[in-house]
């Protein structure tokens, strides 16, 4: 990785890696929560925005910040139609935890 | 060289940092608040790094859209999240082991991964050198990627009419105003002259 002074894509990398561990990490600990497994999964999409946009710069190709684009705008839908299904979820059962949602098992 | 270098670590760490308490905070209220500080953090990595316009749209989309969302979301819904947070230590173990080994993967390759000499001859779309950052994102999203940028559009629309009709509803016993009905009212049909004789009531 080289000199620590001297800032490379290793360190995007790195903190990019760290961010994404923590995203996972977060659906494990709060299992029972909706709401913070929705905030892990943008932990991890920022993680990814970070990796493509350190790529694009660092090897000098745009295309990866256009993906990051794409990838905020998912982002956005994603959060918008998860937070709509919690809310009519919570509206018809009363409740969020996870294990609750069991209404399609076999 | 040192400056950059240490605002690097300061953004790096407070992202880091901020990513943690997301994840571990008590209140849920207070996560959303640290996801906007990550979401800060991670635009000053990006500035740093010269990519200004994904820095300003992961401001303005994430911090003023999806996490105001994710606010709304947790101070309209009356949950209690102590019961929530059962079982918090029960899946520690479990999470400890898989970030553990995702850790040791992404460690061996971020620390094993050599650049390809012939990467550079393959690039999409080299950075031009003279013109801005914004500049040269938009000359390439509304030529080459404009369909996926037409079509990324249509996601946003087809979420937000997915989100308006998943939680719009018709509540029952709300009277509402009818204006057919109001235009449609004739004199005759409400109005009744009576003519009253003295002590006799109508």
């Amino acid at each position: 990785m080289g000199n620590m002074m001297d800032i490379g894509l290793g360190h995007y990398l790195s903190v990019a890696a760290i961010l994404f561990i923590l995203g996972v990490f977060g659906i494990f600990l709060n299992r029972r929560n909706v709401i913070i497994i929705l905030m892990s999964i943008e932990l991890i999409l920022l993680a990814v925005n970070i990796n493509l946009v350190a790529f694009s710069v660092f090897l000098h190709d745009l295309v990866g910040q256009v993906f990051a684009l794409f990838i905020l705008t998912v982002a956005a839908a994603e959060a918008a139609i998860g937070l709509a299904i919690l809310v009519i979820y919570f509206r018809n059962r009363g409740s969020i935890a996870v294990e609750d949602i069991n209404l399609m098992k076999g | 060289m040192i400056l950059p270098a240490l605002a690097f670590y300061l953004f790096a760490a407070v992202l880091v940092l901020a990513g943690m308490l997301v994840i571990t905070a008590r209140n849920p209220v207070h996560s959303v608040l640290f996801l906007i500080l990550a979401f800060f953090n991670a635009a000053g990595l990006f500035v740093l790094i010269g990519a200004e316009f994904v820095a300003m749209i992961l401001v303005i989309v994430y911090v003023g859209a999806v996490a105001v969302l994710f606010l709304f979301v947790v101070m309209m819904l009356d949950i209690n999240f102590q019961e929530l947070r059962k079982g918090f230590l029960r899946y520690l173990p479990a999470g400890l082991a898989v970030g553990a080994a995702l850790l040791a993967e992404l460690g061996l390759v971020i620390s094993g991964w050599v650049y390809a000499g012939p990467a550079d001859s393959v690039r999409a779309a080299p950075t031009p050198e003279s013109v801005g950052n914004a500049q040269a994102l938009g000359d390439l999203l509304y030529t080459q990627y404009a369909f996926i940028f037409e079509a990324s559009g249509l996601v946003l629309l087809v979420a937000m009419i997915g989100a308006i009709v998943l939680t719009l509803r018709s509540r029952k016993g709300v009277r509402r105003q009818v204006i057919a009905d109001q235009l449609a009212r004739r004199r005759e049909d409400v109005v009744a002259v009576v003519k009253v004789q003295t002590g006799e009531g109508v």
